[in-house]
């Protein structure tokens, strides 16, 4: 399972990365592979207020639907249209290709919550 | 992982290790450490339809019937008619309860006039056992669960037939469907049997349990220039739902009827008493309350096992199966439905994350082979 160093981490297992006042988003290589084959993604509309641990978009998989929650409060201002014709490059590229969706953050300080790559190898080791 | 109520150790195939090793990702299925994927279900899934794939289900059951009354018990049993079989055939069949609900469906295999056996699913071989025991009284027959011994490799998809002729010769051929022999694989007896639960050409091998790993081996190795690849419980799930196959624990249990499961192809109401006959009967005079219905999503929404459907805003039933279907790149499933509206072409609501998504009533299966190789050409 790959766990990017300078990323963070939600336990709902989204990655996050810090782009100046924007944070960009999507799933770990441990939920794509738990998930299984991705074949339908919903993203949020631009503009969308987001809050920290709101839904904000939805995967469907060949086994299951999930939410995937937003790690920190903001506006959505960009999404990956890309995913909708191509749903596994959620599978193939989960920290590349594959991100979701980037927030505005209202409270930079809420990313202070989330875990860093050792700690969320941990909380995923155990499954 | 999920912890277990029972506090029962999780069981794992002879297969495990050879599962772990080829990077599975393992679940608990029943209380068995199983392979859910090893590289993908959509992949796995392909590999099934297009050439060649393998499947451990070395969890599955087998339960023997041995005896001078061994036919007139099976008979008993099941609603099927045993008495159709003959030496090297089998058949598809539910065992019902004395309410006419299913215990289990199982194939029924016929080795000799007093020797049978049952293949029943993983999750309910105890039960099965106890069952079937619990209905000998009156019959010369023994009832032995040979599970603990037997192991169980599936072979299936159309490079299946070249792969077996590698092993046993041309005459593998002209096994038919739902028919098997008894041979030797590895230096061990095997009963290699034309039977399946993906829809394509295929095989179940049945050997001693402690061959199982040179047997996926030689298989793996041997299937190498058809394109072979483990295939996983996920891919499984995905292939048998096409084909429109029943699951245990989904579409049948213990109250719900064959009737109701649209599996009355398999219930012999004409042949001698059996356990069920007498509330299927009556099911049959009165009419179904309910029937088992497949249904393609007219939209990109994908159904789930658990959702109601609906019509003008009333529950009428409950998907028992949902998935994303490789090959029809759609949302398929199975319901229960009140009987008024399971009918064929006819459409329905199907309440998905608490929004109703309509779909089309379908007669199975989903897949059609035919239809399939057209729209390549």
């Amino acid at each position: 399972m790959k766990t990017p160093a300078e990323l963070q981490y939600a336990k709902s297992h989204e990655w996050m990365k810090v782009e100046g006042k924007n944070a960009r988003i999507g799933i770990t290589d441990f939920a794509q592979h738990e998930l299984t084959d991705v074949v339908f993604v919903e993203l949020p509309k631009i503009g969308k207020e987001v809050k920290a641990g709101g839904q904000a978009a939805v995967i469907e998989s060949v086994k299951t639907a999930v939410d995937v929650y937003s790690p920190v409060s903001g506006k959505i201002v960009e999404v990956n249209g890309g995913l909708e014709n191509d749903p596994g490059t959620l599978n193939r590229d989960p920290y590349g290709t594959g991100w979701m969706f980037v927030v505005q953050m209202a409270k930079p300080e809420e990313a202070g919550a989330l875990m860093a790559a050792a700690d969320y190898e941990k909380l995923t080791s155990g499954k | 992982m999920s912890t277990q109520e029972t506090m029962q150790p999780l069981m794992k195939t002879p297969l495990y290790d050879v599962h772990v090793q080829s990077g599975a990702s393992i679940v608990d299925f029943n209380g068995w450490l199983m392979p859910i994927q090893y590289e993908g279900i959509i992949a796995e899934h392909n590999a099934v339809r297009k050439s060649v794939g393998i499947f451990d289900i070395c969890h599955m059951g087998v339960i023997e019937v041995n005896g001078p009354d061994a036919l007139r018990f099976c008979q008993y049993a099941i609603t099927n008619d045993a008495g159709k079989l003959t030496d090297g055939k089998a058949l598809y069949t539910p065992l019902c309860n004395k309410n006419g609900g299913i215990v289990d469906d199982v194939l029924l295999y016929r080795f000799g006039k007093e020797r049978y056996a049952f293949v029943v699913n993983a999750s309910n071989i105890p039960k099965d056992t106890a069952w079937l025991k619990g209905l000998l009284k009156g019959f010369q027959a023994e009832v032995a669960d040979a599970s603990p011994r037997t192991g169980i490799i599936a072979v299936q998809g159309p490079n299946s037939l070249p792969l077996m002729e590698d092993l046993y010769g041309r005459a593998v051929e002209t096994l038919q469907y739902y028919s098997f022999v008894e041979t030797e694989i590895c230096g061990g007896p095997c009963v290699l049997s034309r039977t399946g639960y993906t829809g394509e050409m295929g095989f179940e091998l049945y050997f001693p349990r402690e061959k199982a790993a040179e047997i996926w081996a030689l298989i793996m190795d041997k299937g190498k220039r058809y394109g072979i690849r483990p295939i996983g419980l996920g891919a499984r799930d995905t292939l048998r739902l096409e084909m429109g196959f029943s699951l245990y624990g989904h579409e049948i249990d213990d109250t719900t009827t064959p009737l109701e499961a649209g599996l009355s192809w398999t219930v012999c109401l004409d042949k001698e008493d059996f356990v069920g006959k007498k509330p299927l009967l009556e099911q049959k005079k009165s009419g179904l309350p309910r029937k088992l219905v497949a249904f393609r999503m007219l939209d990109r929404s994908i159904p789930r096992a658990g959702n109601p459907v609906r019509n003008m805003g009333k529950v009428i039933g409950k998907v028992t199966s949902g998935s994303y279907s490789p090959s029809l790149s759609v949302g398929i499933g199975m319901a229960y439905v009140d009987s008024l509206y399971a009918v064929a072409n006819s459409q329905i609501a199907v309440n998905i994350r608490g929004k109703d998504s309509f779909a089309e009533v379908v007669k199975p299966p989903f897949y059609h082979k035919k239809a399939a190789a057209k729209a390549k050409k």
